[in-house]
């Protein structure tokens, strides 16, 4: 079976990442500023009970490859540290962030992928034409502007009408159920739109070119000359051959989309992941971004296996 | 290809893509969007350049009102500091190009000797780089970026090399493949029978062959260095004792340049990374587009399609 074979070798690769992450993870603060000890255990206003407690439980006496296994074992059972912010676990800190996070970034995504895609195709499809000039200058302009200025452009543009900042109108008491929904919407949009706005171009670049590449190959000539309709052929021979490219080349842009969000985030106050490396960079809380590196890794890593398996549903031909 | 190369037993040679370094001035006199490009960052490049003559003021000066408006004496206005924006522009850009030059030399020089060892010796060494490459591909840059610069500490050299040393991945690849065909073309068999060491094969055939695609990544990593710079310096990992533009965007918006009004303050340094990078991206996709042949024939698009049905092959040009 060489598909199963396939699909074994890229979650390998995928664990192997993982790994490589988390010792990357622990050799870099081993390097940061002051020993270990008064790294991990710096936690402000700790008692010396605490303190003594994650010098146990990190093994913080111990050598340094002892500490790698203890480390790895702490790891496994969830145990990230304590912020220095806020003296909470670093896993509950981040959980809750993370769930903050995905709804925007998937919206943002989501977006940027039906809207990229669709301008995608029709720029190929009009090529040489004004409406590729208009379509490719768009995306180029949107992909060059720096995602956290185009964020305070964002927030320039629409003060007053849109909330911009926070996730949720903290002056609402008791809202409704709808009155919630509606209020976390419109804190929603402008954090989307920006990160769809930056990806959208990019996209629409990527499905472009791929789509050029599969209108220049030989099956799209027969297809014409066989009488297909332009649409038929756009649909059926060109738009599933370009889906191949698009899928590696959207997975390749998670890296991306973390960026975009870290920035994003920032700009719009908003309680995510994203938000979380910033604050964490700014109040120097090693714990917490450790641990929020740890996490946005591991979701690249684990978005591009799926992305890496989708491949394979679309063209089981790569066995590799 | 000539017909008499068709006879039987004869060695068919592949027509060598068109890639001496001449064929990125082409390129870029060939194309509109890419002229543009080369004026816009020319221009820029030289205003960077010549800051210390033509900068109206020093940055360092207060020469008005805080955020004070744009006037004919500051026709960008002044910042939160009182400090001339056309000046700050300037010396900003001058950094900001530095870093995106320096960090992209950097990894232009990883990138593309992992691309051109890969490629050349392949084997065991083409394995191990590429599984290399792989992992670094996969690791978000900008996280891996900002937990570096966080714990090494701010500084223009630190930020620089962090960039550097995680941008290569893409260059390499994209070496490594065209290296790989360049590798397996006569003339470097040739050479290899006439005796020429790896050395040599690599500097007076391959490089030359490689150099054209090198320079198309070189002016595209520039521009995502300059971003990430941006977005380095706007999280507040920028070197404190330096002017970039990414820094002048995180000032105005520490120091609530929206909510005062003062667009100028922030608008003007975003427009211009936008234009550096713009500028960058159309004269690296001209010279990439000139460099794949693929994508001058379209069998299918609105506007042959109507015109002259099934006419031809490279129907656009109309």
């Amino acid at each position: 079976m060489k598909g199963a074979d396939y699909v074994l070798k890229r979650l390998a690769f995928a664990v192997l990442t993982v790994f490589i992450a988390v010792t990357i993870n622990f050799a870099l603060f081993r390097l940061a500023p002051g020993s270990a000890v008064t790294n991990l255990a710096r936690v402000p206003h700790a008692t010396p009970e605490t303190r003594l407690a994650l010098k146990r439980q990190f093994g913080l006496d111990k050598s340094r490859f002892q500490q790698y296994v203890i480390y790895l074992q702490q790891l496994a059972h969830g145990n990230l540290g304590i912020s220095f912010a806020n003296s909470q676990p670093v896993t509950d800190n981040l959980r809750t962030a993370l769930i903050n996070s995905l709804p925007m970034v998937f919206l943002g995504t989501l977006f940027a992928i039906v809207f990229g895609t669709l301008t995608g195709i029709i720029s190929a499809w009009r090529r040489g034409t004004t409406v590729e000039g208009v379509t490719v200058t768009t995306a180029l302009g949107f992909y060059s502007m720096p995602t956290h200025w185009l964020g305070l452009m964002l927030v320039i543009l629409f003060a007053g009408v849109l909330p911009t900042g926070g996730m949720s109108n903290e002056f609402l008491i008791n809202p409704s159920f709808w009155t919630h929904v509606k209020d976390l919407g419109e804190h929603i949009l402008l954090p989307a739109l920006t990160l769809g706005l930056v990806l959208f171009g990019e996209y629409t670049l990527i499905v472009r070119s791929a789509m050029l590449e599969t209108l220049g190959e030989d099956y799209v000539l027969t297809a014409r000359a066989k009488g297909l309709r332009p649409a038929a052929i756009l649909r059926r021979h060109a738009l599933r051959n370009a889906l191949l490219p698009i899928t590696t080349l959207v997975a390749l842009s998670l890296g991306y989309i973390v960026a975009g969000a870290i920035l994003i985030e920032t700009v719009f106050s908003w309680p995510g992941i994203g938000r979380a490396v910033y604050d964490a960079v700014l109040q120097r809380d090693y714990p917490m971004l450790q641990g929020a590196f740890l996490v946005l890794t591991v979701s690249v890593v684990l978005c591009n296996l799926i992305a890496d398996l989708l491949y394979f549903r679309l063209d089981p031909r790569i066995t590799e | 290809m000539s017909v008499a190369a068709r006879e039987p037993g004869a060695v068919i040679e592949q027509a060598p893509i068109r890639s001496r370094p001449g064929i990125v001035w082409q390129a870029i006199r060939k194309r509109p969007s890419a002229i543009v490009g080369a004026t816009i960052l020319g221009v820029v490049i030289l205003g960077a350049l010549l800051a210390p003559v033509l900068a109206p003021y020093d940055v360092h000066e207060q020469v008005g009102p805080v955020f004070g408006h744009p006037s004919w004496s500051h026709p960008v206005g002044l910042d939160d500091g009182g400090i001339d924006m056309l000046s700050l522009l300037m010396w900003g850009a001058r950094v900001s190009l530095l870093v995106g030059f320096a960090a992209t030399f950097v990894s232009m020089v990883i990138g593309g000797t992992i691309g051109v060892a890969s490629g050349y010796f392949g084997g065991r060494t083409d394995t191990i780089l590429m599984r290399i490459t792989d992992y670094f591909l996969v690791i978000p840059d900008v996280p891996l970026m900002i937990v570096v610069a966080a714990i090494w500490g701010p500084s223009l050299f630190h930020i620089i090399i962090v960039i550097g040393i995680l941008l290569w991945t893409s260059t390499a690849r994209v070496i490594r493949a065209q290296v790989k065909s360049v590798r397996e073309r006569v003339y470097v068999k040739r050479a290899r029978a006439l005796g020429a060491g790896h050395t040599r094969i690599v500097w007076s055939h391959v490089l030359p062959q490689v150099a054209p695609l090198l320079i198309a990544n070189t002016v595209l990593t520039i521009a995502v260095a300059i971003f990430d710079e941006t977005a380095l310096a706007f999280l507040g990992l920028g070197d404190p004792s330096r002017v970039s533009l990414g820094k002048i965007i995180e000032n105005a918006f520490q120091r609530a340049a929206i909510s005062t009004g003062a667009w100028w303050a922030i608008v003007p340094p975003g427009l211009l990374v936008a234009a550096i990078i713009l500028s960058c991206s159309l004269i690296g996709g001209a010279i990439e587009d000139a460099l794949n042949p693929r994508l001058r024939v379209a069998h299918l698009a609105a506007r042959s399609f109507r015109l002259r049905p099934l006419v031809g092959r490279g129907s656009e040009a109309v």
